[in-house]
């Protein structure tokens, strides 16, 4: 089976601070990659790398098969293929929920009102959210808005999604409609490059996970394996404060 | 604005003003009676000063402020001039929002490559904010007649002052877009660009729909300048409000035609004015409405 996503030797650095020091990773099709470690280890700027909203320094982002980190190659493109939720949502306030989900298939992928009110419209009523079409995003519960944010991407039929602790910023009761949407997509094949800090959910819905810590991957694995025995010291330390603070 | 309760002005009152019923009494006995002594002491000293009954004579005399408004065989209508401030402001008020959202954005264009078009964007505003209105009235209404260039030196005089205005305000309204523009928090414009929409995509569907509501009522208030500068076209030689109200005043020696085109100024900035307040008002309560949900 070929890989969906392949990061080769990704650096990058924000002015004297490297962030990520090499990263080597391959996500397979249909398969849901959980990257742990503690704020600050490089989860977040590794996805934004991932869909060129961050510009890399050095190494080689593969999607399907394609470079898009090769000259010349339209970011714009490659965008519309990767999904990417944000920890704080980003839905455009001005807009209604359909139109924040409908705006990148009609401008980005011109399809027609129709075509694209209707993809939403199911995508909605999927996830339980059909009567909210007409609302504005700050009429509805931050897991509400998480929610959207999450069928705003699907609406573009990515190929691979990334999300960015997604639950970070929701309160605790949210926190599992939002998780409940994700396992969805991992029942139904969704390739998925997760950075979280909800360690349970990586344990459940990860095929593999990733620990990172200051720029590198320091251990992967099954969860099962990471999270019962892991064999780097500092994975274990990681975890064993995760258990202390009562998130495991 | 009256006392409404809850807004954040309240709390800069003196709390005494608040809580009980008597002293919120008092409070209005005070205010009701300081404002009459005010007034009725300016009034005292106006009345009293010794050129008072000639300045009631000359410029508020209620036969010239009715025939200044009419115009006479040999002096223009101080009332018809003005349409011609309000024609400029019109014509102006287009090219300005316009033109100004274009150097904005120009501004805002990233990569060494439009490094020119933004150093074209920074001095136009720079040149254009730091010279005087006055100034670049006559540079464009005799300097650019004087290039006997084929058209663009055989325009009108209102042609050359809503030129010389539009060139003007646009350095100022640009800044105020930028401003806007500025306050939208990147993430917008990283969740934009992130569905695979273009840089021109996210500005235009994302980021300028919301900067341009946010500066809704600063630009009202360039807008409000805007209308009182139309006075300034008259340096060229056309004849709007303020002109017609001098020509009347040197012929009639009497200036009650200045009240008259003051007045017409207030008349038409009032209604600009009470509609930013609402603006205002309205955008406030959004806020607050959607810090609740």
């Amino acid at each position: 089976m070929s890989a969906a996503l392949v990061l080769e030797g990704i650096r990058k650095s924000f002015g004297p601070n490297e962030v990520l020091k090499g990263i080597d990773l391959s996500v397979a099709a249909h398969e849901v990659v959980c990257l742990i470690g503690a704020s600050g280890s490089g989860k977040s700027t590794l996805l934004r790398c991932t869909n060129l909203v961050e510009p890399i320094d050095a190494g080689r982002v593969v999607v399907e098969g394609e470079e898009i980190t090769a000259s010349g190659v339209n970011a714009d493109r490659v965008r519309r293929r990767i999904g990417i939720v944000y920890q704080s949502f980003n839905l455009f306030p001005h807009m209604t929920v359909l139109r924040n989900i409908t705006l990148a298939p009609r401008e980005a992928l011109k399809m027609d009102r129709k075509t694209a009110e209707d993809h939403a419209v199911s995508l909605l009523e999927r996830f339980g959210l059909a009567d909210r079409k007409d609302e504005y995003p700050d009429r509805l519960s931050g897991g509400q808005q998480q929610r959207v944010a999450i069928v705003r991407a699907l609406a573009m039929r990515p190929s691979i999604m990334l999300l960015d602790e997604v639950t970070s910023a929701l309160d605790p009761e949210l926190v599992a409609e939002v998780l409940s949407v994700i396992r969805e997509l991992a029942r139904e094949g969704m390739t998925m490059l997760i950075a979280t800090h909800e360690m349970g959910f990586a344990r459940d819905i990860a095929d593999r996970v990733c620990f990172l810590e200051e720029g590198r991957i320091l251990e992967q694995g099954p969860p099962e394996r990471i999270f019962s025995s892991p064999k780097n010291p500092r994975t274990a330390r990681f975890l064993r404060r995760i258990i202390e603070a009562g998130r495991l | 604005m009256t006392t409404r309760g809850t807004g954040p002005a309240d709390n800069l009152e003196p709390s005494p003003g608040r809580g009980s019923k008597v002293l919120g009494n008092r409070a209005v006995l005070v205010s009701s009676a300081s404002t009459v002594l005010f007034f009725a002491a300016i009034a005292l000293v106006v009345a009293l000063a010794p050129g008072s009954g000639l300045v009631a004579e000359r410029f508020f005399s209620p036969f010239h402020l009715w025939q200044s408004i009419r115009g006479t065989p040999g002096e223009p209508s101080v009332l018809g001039a003005f349409l011609l401030n309000v024609y400029i402001f019109a014509i102006s008020e287009v090219f300005i929002l316009v033109l100004a959202l274009v150097i904005a954005v120009v501004r805002g264009i990233p990569g060494p490559v439009f490094f020119p078009l933004r150093l074209v964007a920074i001095v136009y505003t720079d040149v254009f904010r730091g010279v005087p209105l006055i100034l670049i009235l006559y540079i464009i209404g005799f300097g650019v007649p004087g290039l006997g260039i084929a058209y663009f030196s055989y325009l009108s005089d209102v042609t050359y002052g809503i030129i010389a205005l539009v060139l003007v305000y646009s350095a100022y309204v640009a800044e105020v877009y930028r401003a806007g523009i500025e306050s939208v928090h990147e993430s917008q414009n990283a969740a934009a660009r992130s569905l695979g929409l273009t840089r021109f995509q996210s500005l235009r569907f994302v980021v300028l729909p919301q900067a341009i509501r946010r500066v809704i009522p600063p630009l009202l208030n360039d807008f409000i300048g805007l209308q009182k500068d139309t006075a300034l076209v008259s340096v060229l030689g056309s004849i709007e409000a303020a002109r017609a109200a001098q020509i009347y005043g040197a012929s009639q020696f009497n200036y009650a035609s200045y009240v008259v085109a003051a007045l017409l100024f207030v008349l038409i900035t009032i209604p600009l004015a009470r509609f930013t307040d609402r603006l205002i008002a309205r955008d406030k309560r959004r806020r607050q409405a959607g810090g609740l949900a």
